[in-house]
């Protein structure tokens, strides 16, 4: 069973669908012994991630996500919230992955957000198993992640091709900037690697 | 490197699509879900489904019709059409739509913009416009398909929207809509040097190079069509082809 972590009122319905799509068996839940308990854990995040620090911390799920022992998978500020900090709210992260997490700083031709198809490249087998490196995924997002020893995907931000974090892994932690669960086929492969791990 | 987006859009009117070819191997083109899929399949970067339901059934309909999108559909998808209100943007995301576009009602009430974005965020907000080259040589914004033109100018108009929090815009020029003439190039340059979201080219395409020049010398991040895609003129796939062979970054 995939337990979803429920913390705030984010849209995190395409995560399930997704899961759904792969006949995977999933439960929304807040509850701390659901979560300890399932074989996967997924942290969907969408909106500020400071905030969404602030509502996972109210909950008191901040120490379980940490103490996890099965494979978790946070997804976009998901991801973000396991990083050491962010610049968004000036927020102490879980501090699982070893990356801070700052604004991008746009040239005079670029978009924030960092919105559409990116390619992803230099693939670390397990979560991107049967992935060729430069395959398309979406990405929704103006905070990235540094590149760091916990790095297992990168792709490249504006004119300056400055390069970020497109995942991370430590131990039984994941992480991806991007929305696998709005990636197509590319990202329903992503989502059946972590859920075979 | 982020690719441009190719969007095809469905029109929608109780619970059906509009426009639609006979796809090979696809049994009913009047289905948003099968038809939206098929486009999936085929490369399209996102969807868009636009309600041109007139009655409040219809839109029941549309509502329920989203969630059977979400259901099925693993691309991101934006919904529009009657949304005049952060609790009608609130029915769709539940639905599990992944962003909304607004038109004539925010030109109406600018604060939707910002009640939407603020509780949903920008990346869910999409405002549309459409607007229309005056006498004057200015661009007018209009609403209601283009049929009535308001006293706002297009650039001023565009850069409030972003800064009450729209995540995007998608900007149509009512002159153009329907022709098949191409885009007005200058406009979407003087629009896309303005504003620091992406801009989304709606209304003109005839060819694949129409689309080119949108996306390179008109400067927008992605080219929402209806028509060349409905009518079988040109595949979504074979259309990225051609942009690639013009140097365009996509997703192939």
């Amino acid at each position: 069973m995939i337990a979803i972590v429920n913390y705030s009122t984010g849209n995190i319905r395409s995560v399930e669908n997704a899961l759904s799509r792969l006949g995977a068996e999933w439960m929304l839940t807040s509850d701390p012994a659901v979560i300890r308990s399932a074989d996967r854990v997924l942290l969907p995040g969408v909106g500020h991630c400071g905030e969404a620090l602030a509502a996972l911390r109210a909950t008191r799920l901040d120490s379980v996500i940490r103490d996890l022992r099965h494979p978790a998978l946070g997804i976009c500020v998901g991801m973000q919230m396991m990083c050491r900090d962010t610049s968004e709210g000036d927020a102490q992260g879980l501090g699982i992955f070893d990356a801070h997490v700052r604004r991008f700083d746009p040239g005079p031709a670029d978009k924030v957000p960092h919105m559409g198809w990116n390619s992803i490249h230099n693939l670390e087998k397990g979560l991107f198993k049967g992935v060729p490196g430069g395959s398309y995924v979406y990405f929704v997002h103006s905070y990235y992640a540094h590149l760091c020893p916990d790095t297992i995907a990168t792709a490249r931000f504006g004119e300056r091709e400055e390069m970020f974090s497109a995942a991370l892994k430590y131990e039984n932690f994941y992480g991806t900037q991007f929305h696998p669960e709005k990636s197509g086929s590319v990202g329903e492969t992503i989502l059946r690697n972590f859920l075979e791990l | 490197m982020l690719t441009k987006r190719i969007i095809p859009c469905l029109d929608v009117k109780d619970g059906r699509t509009v426009k639609g070819i006979n796809f090979e191997g696809l049994a009913d083109v009047g289905d948003p879900v099968e038809l939206g899929a098929r486009y999936a399949l085929e490369g399209a970067d996102e969807l868009v489904y636009l309600d041109i339901s007139a009655s409040r059934e219809g839109r029941g309909t549309f509502t329920r019709l989203v969630s059977r999108i979400a259901d099925r559909v693993n691309i991101p998808f934006t919904v529009g059409g009657g949304i005049s209100s952060a609790d009608d943007a609130a029915a769709l995301l539940d639905a599990g739509a992944d962003k909304i576009t607004v038109n004539s009602a925010a030109v109406r009430n600018p604060g939707l913009i910002s009640a939407i974005a603020g509780r949903y965020g920008s990346q869910f907000v999409v405002v549309a416009i459409d607007a229309r080259r005056g006498d004057d040589g200015e661009w007018h914004v209009t609403t209601h398909g283009g049929t009535r033109i308001t006293d706002r100018l297009l650039l001023p108009w565009a850069r409030e929207a972003m800064e009450r929090g729209a995540g995007e815009i998608l900007f149509t020029s009512m002159d153009h809509d329907g022709t098949r003439a191409g885009y007005p190039c200058d406009i979407y340059r003087s629009l896309a040097s303005s504003l620091s979201i992406p801009v989304i080219a709606s209304g003109g395409a005839g060819s694949p190079d129409d689309i080119a020049d949108v996306l390179t010398i008109g400067g927008a991040d992605a080219a929402l069509a209806a028509s060349i895609f409905h009518y079988g003129d040109i595949t979504v796939s074979r259309l990225k082809s051609c942009l690639a062979a013009r140097g365009i970054p996509v997703r192939i």
